[in-house]
């Protein structure tokens, strides 16, 4: 009984960490190129699941098969999702590129608040249920009590979206530009690297991430509203900072070990405490290695 | 130079600081004969706007049909209405603006801590207040606000019920008590673990706090699947309990939930869908057929083209509960006032009421609902 | 304003290009916003709307909107004067000119004492109210501005502190009846225990690693008094919290109001003068080394731990008596008034204001709060201005409303930059 218990909960870490780790990737991937805490990564995944979220609710009307529903308003999300992705960095982040770091991080501060109450204002406050138009596995409906499809679903896909990206940066040319441009960008510049173009892709490509993580647990959640990016945002920024920020399997790391960190600390302990576990646990592996798991130790000079 | 400026400027700010306290403590005299005055005051804008708009709402029908009829006391009905964000910071503001505005009642706030947060100012300024929704037990129990006054019943009522009708009417014995964290919900929740503790034979297997807004509730879940509890008892709002129940019955538990006029909305079923399905909510006294309430929400569709929102019929209550105080009064001080709240039972949608020597309305209570072919069903 | 910047008039973006551009701005606006703005589905009644006036409205506002835009882009990517052009400048600069010379400080001075004496007593409570409360966020943000604009840390969770403050006060008050003159001093003294309780295990972090502890500081302090019901009364929190006396004299509401307003403006004038030594003494330059190189500083034989440490529970000393003075006056707390977005407000306040520039950030703080209560019209629309605000100003004046003023030693041969 006390095994099961514990991979119940081993289980449950484990899709919470995924969740984290579709996020986090977003904003390790932004943080690694311009050193930037992307605040309104958050946003960016909560628009993505409204777009989503809008193009299910028009198409339901049209009676068209829930897997194609789903496809297109993951397609439809993603798109809208780097276009805002691309706008705020034109708009927010880059002429801040030569300014003092706080200023960067105040403006994404003032994206986040600005995208939140845009998103209330246009839309609701409330709560919407998001239909679970997600396909459902056969096999895993029997022994749904551990595992069901959506969980399933998402924990592939995090494990996609990593492997997709460190192949991106580690043997592309435009991962080659990003990873010369993350080191310097003026030597990047000097070798003829368009810097504009690749800190606009690693946008774009953040952004698709987090819409993707939008579509896929909202599905799972069953309900969204403006704030759910924030509230996610926050942990998954937490669990970039834990593995490593700037480090893509630094920032899967981290927020499995996050996700843990909550399930054994909610199921052993208490869930009244649940993020204060998690802040204690960063706080303590960050005294002991101060760049994170499996950060590099330069990226903590870099003030 | 310097020094004798300094010097002078000493002076000017003693003198100006007496002459202060001499100025400040001479007004509020007179009584105009312009319109009465009454403030409405809760969440008017941002996430908590949608249980505050309603009694705005609920606050403009009575006061047009008020005036409609030659106002109060032959004096028109004006309404100021005032947002807090359900902030208490934000409600010592908005309290001390009403006050300012000099209204002679004020219907609300919406959430308790920002109740209790503008009390204080109104109860200085003598101004009583009506609450269409803040149930915070101590806010009548504690004997603290005289001036305060509420359609809705308090925290621990609604606790109560759900103890007993768990206990005696399901006659469960492992109960697992979970809550929001939140004012309401843990309010709530505490009342709830104090009741089962008192009952003989029942054990409380768990009790904890879930975050709201977090991505998953498994390991809670889990956890409660561990504790071997027949029922749960749930202190907070929709959005949460239903994320709660979806998880609950996706594991096949076989646990009853039982919940509180935050889940008791027509919104929880529509968004847990098929997972409602036998939940128990306690909620008010279903009044909505009788013929006030009927045309209390037929004038709201009038008006805005839409059903009522939450507490739109408590607020309507409370707004027809204060005209007819100031009317039975024959004035607007607040002894008059508040005595004859006290005193005259008034017909609202309801039923009659009137209130106690703490302020909480009599006849005003709870009863259990239950989802049954998605529709909340009361449940005898 | 000076001459340099004649190259760019605003005539000069009447042209076609500037019309194309504009016009390809508003489109893609649009083409963005399409599904969020115009399309509104409910899922609970299972309802879409379609508003597409709204998309009319957002291309009108984005094609003018983005004209305003690049042309203050392009004043700006003139950037600032060269140097040179500084000693020209400051004879436009008003606070220059206000704090620099004898004759006009004074008057200023003075006339600014009696307004501010004045105030409470012609004006309405409501206003004295709200001035309070934007007297409390002066001292949050000149504390904070100790961490953040002259040590350079970045601190996310500086609301903690408030807490603190407004706790200590409420719970001894609770427990032992201590009165707010002496819980004053112990909510100073406690917020300063907690600020070097944080400071502690952050040491060696630095940028956003000390960000993002900072964050999580500030809500574990929130999630305890949330949870922890024996000791904090949970989320119901504590009502009846005593307003400050004075020797036993018993005052009316406006009367209070007023009194609390002035130990507001005592608290704040006391803060500026305790500031403008700070800035000028040992500590405050040490912490400016350190905020501009860490390395080099400590090469220089500045002791960084004991530097750190002063600046986080100095800062939090401000924090903490603005609590007490908040429990005061709103007798009553909860948790929820202590949420990262707090520590956002005030971090913008420092930060609009500019950054280490006590004037700017008065201003700031005086803006952000009375701005929003003056436009209640605008409530719903609130936080969205705000949110543009924060990016606007990052964007076209990073050094905030009042950028800090640099103490400047010329030597004959001095190199230019100012990084």
């Amino acid at each position: 009984m006390d095994l099961t218990y514990f991979f119940e909960l081993l289980l449950g870490g484990l899709t919470r960490g995924s969740i984290y780790a579709l996020l986090a990737l977003g904003y390790t991937m932004v943080y690694g190129i311009i050193q930037l805490i992307n605040f309104a990564h958050g946003e960016i995944y909560m628009i993505g699941a409204f777009t989503a979220l809008i193009v299910i609710g028009v198409l339901t009307f049209t009676g068209m098969n829930g897997i194609a529903i789903i496809l297109i308003a993951i397609v439809v999300a993603m798109v809208f999702s780097t276009g805002y992705g691309f706008t705020m960095e034109k708009l927010a982040y880059k002429p801040l590129r030569r300014a003092p770091r706080l200023s960067a991080l105040i403006s994404a501060i003032g994206m986040s608040m600005f995208l939140q109450n845009y998103v209330l204002l246009a839309q609701t406050p409330d709560f919407l249920p998001f239909p679970n138009l997600l396909p459902k596995i056969a096999r895993l409906e029997q022994a749904e009590s551990l595992m069901n499809s959506s969980q399933f679903t998402i924990l592939v896909t995090t494990a996609g979206v990593m492997i997709i990206l460190t192949f991106l940066i580690k043997f592309t040319k435009i991962g080659k530009a990003m990873r010369a441009t993350s080191q310097d960008k003026t030597m990047a510049m000097l070798s003829g690297i368009n810097i504009n173009k690749v800190i606009s892709f690693t946008f774009v490509v953040g952004s698709a991430t987090a819409a993707l993580g939008g579509v896929l647990i909202s599905s799972h959640t069953g309900q969204i509203n403006y704030y759910i990016g924030f509230i996610a945002g926050i942990k998954a920024f937490v669990a970039a900072v834990l593995g490593g920020i700037g480090s893509i399997p630094g920032a899967v790391l981290g927020s499995l070990v996050l996700g843990w960190t909550e399930s054994f600390g909610t199921g052993y302990i208490s869930s009244d405490y649940e993020d204060v576990f998690a802040f204690i646990f960063l706080i303590a592996i960050l005294i002991f290695k101060p760049s994170g798991i499996l950060g590099k130790t330069s990226a903590g000079d870099k003030v | 130079m310097k020094k004798s400026l300094r010097g002078a400027l000493m002076i000017a700010v003693i003198f100006l600081i007496a002459g202060a306290f001499v100025f400040a403590g001479g007004s509020q005299e007179g009584e105009a004969k312009g319109p009465i005055k009454i403030g409405v005051a809760g969440a008017h804008s941002g996430d908590l706007a949608s249980y505050g708009l309603p009694t705005v709402n609920a606050a403009e029908l009575v006061a047009e049909n008020a005036n409609e009829k030659g106002g109060v006391l032959g004096r028109e009905i004006e309404l100021v209405i005032e947002d807090d964000q359900c902030k208490p910071e934000v409600a010592a503001n908005t309290a001390a603006k009403l006050v300012g505005e000099e209204v002679v009642f004020v219907l609300g706030h919406i959430c308790s801590g920002a109740t209790k947060a503008a009390l204080g100012i109104y109860k200085d300024s003598g101004i009583p207040v009506m609450s269409p929704s803040a149930t915070n037990p101590p806010l009548t129990q504690s004997g603290e606000y005289p001036n305060f006054f509420r359609t809705i019943a308090s925290d621990d009522a609604q606790a109560r019920l759900q103890v007993d009708f768990a206990v005696d009417n399901l006659g469960l014995s492992k109960i697992a008590v979970l809550h929001d964290k939140g004012d309401y919900g843990k309010g709530l929740a505490e009342f709830a673990k104090q009741f089962l503790e008192e009952e003989s034979g029942v054990e409380v297997v768990l009790y904890e706090g879930i975050t709201p807004g977090a991505v998953d509730y498994s390991a809670v879940i889990n956890k409660l699947g561990n504790s071997d509890a027949e029922a749960v008892i749930y202190g907070g709002y929709h959005p949460e309990a239903s994320k709660l129940i979806q998880q609950i019955k996706k594991k096949n538990m076989d646990i009853t939930f039982i919940s509180d006029d935050g889940v008791k909305d027509e919104t929880f079923i529509k968004v847990a869908g098929d997972f409602a399905e036998g939940v128990y909510a306690t909620g008010p006294i279903d009044t909505s057929k009788s013929p006030m309430a009927q045309q209390a929400i037929q004038e709201h569709q009038e008006a805005y083209g839409e059903d009522p929102g939450p507490f739109y019929l408590n607020a309507y209550a409370a707004a027809q509960a204060i005209l007819n105080g100031i009317e039975q009064a024959g004035s607007t001080d607040y002894d008059a006032v508040t005595t004859a709240l006290r005193n005259n039972f008034v017909e609202t949608p309801l039923g009659e009421i009137s209130f106690d020597e703490k302020g909480d309305a009599i006849g005003v209570g709870f009863s259990m609902f239950q989802v049954q072919d998605g529709k909340y069903v009361e449940v005898k | 304003m000076s001459n340099v910047s004649t190259e760019i008039k605003p005539t000069s973006f009447l042209s076609f290009k500037e019309l194309k551009k504009s016009l390809f701005t508003a489109v893609w606006f649009m083409i963005l916003t399409l599904p969020i703005m115009v399309i509104k589905v409910n899922t609970i009644e299972n309802t879409v709307e379609w508003h597409w006036n709204r998309m009319v409205f957002v291309g009108l506002l984005i094609f003018f909107g983005s004209w305003g835009w690049r042309y203050l882009l392009a004043r700006r990517e003139m950037g600032p004067r060269p140097r040179k052009a500084e000693s020209e400048r400051k004879r436009f600069n008003l606070t220059a000119i206000l704090m620099e010379r004898k004759q006009v400080r004074t008057p200023t001075i003075i006339i600014l004492a009696v307004m501010v004496i004045v105030f409470p007593f012609i004006s309405s409570m409501y206003q004295t109210n709200i001035m309070i409360t934007a007297l409390n966020y002066i001292i949050l943000g000149l504390g904070l501005n100790i961490v953040i604009g002259l040590g350079g840390m970045l601190h996310l969770g500086y609301i903690a502190f408030y807490a603190v403050g407004a706790y200590s006060y409420a719970l001894l008050n609770y427990h032992f009846g201590v009165s707010f003159w002496l819980a004053l001093p112990i909510g100073a003294g406690l917020s300063a225990i907690f600020g070097i309780l944080l400071a502690i295990p952050v040491l060696r972090l630095r940028g956003d690693y000390l960000a993002i502890v900072t964050l999580g500081f500030g809500e574990i302090v929130r999630i305890i008094l949330e949870n922890w019901n024996d000791f904090s009364f949970g989320p119901s929190g504590i009502a009846n919290i005593p307003r400050p006396g004075l020797f036993g004299i018993d005052f009316s509401l406006p009367q209070v109001t007023t009194f609390i307003y002035f130990i507001m403006i005592g608290l704040v004038v006391f803060t500026i003068f305790l500031m403008i030594r700070l800035e000028n003494s040992r500590l405050g330059r040490a912490w400016v080394a350190m905020r501009e190189d860490e390395v080099a500083s400590r090469a220089m034989g500045i002791d960084i731990r004991k530097n750190k440490l002063t600046a986080f529970s100095l800062g939090a000393v401000w924090a903490g008596m603005a609590g007490v003075v908040f429990a005061s006056k709103t007798t009553f707390i909860n948790p929820a008034s202590f949420t990262i977005w707090e520590s956002v407000m005030v971090l913008s306040i420092v930060v609009l204001g500019g950054m280490g520039s006590i004037i700017g950030i008065i201003i700031a703080a005086l803006i952000m709060i009375l701005l929003p209560e003056y436009l209640r019209a605008f409530s719903e629309f609130r936080m969205l201005l705000f949110g543009f605000l924060l990016v606007a100003m990052m964007v076209f004046r990073p050094g905030g409303l009042v950028p800090a003023k640099r103490k400047v030693y010329t030597f004959p041969q001095e190199e230019a930059g100012n990084e």
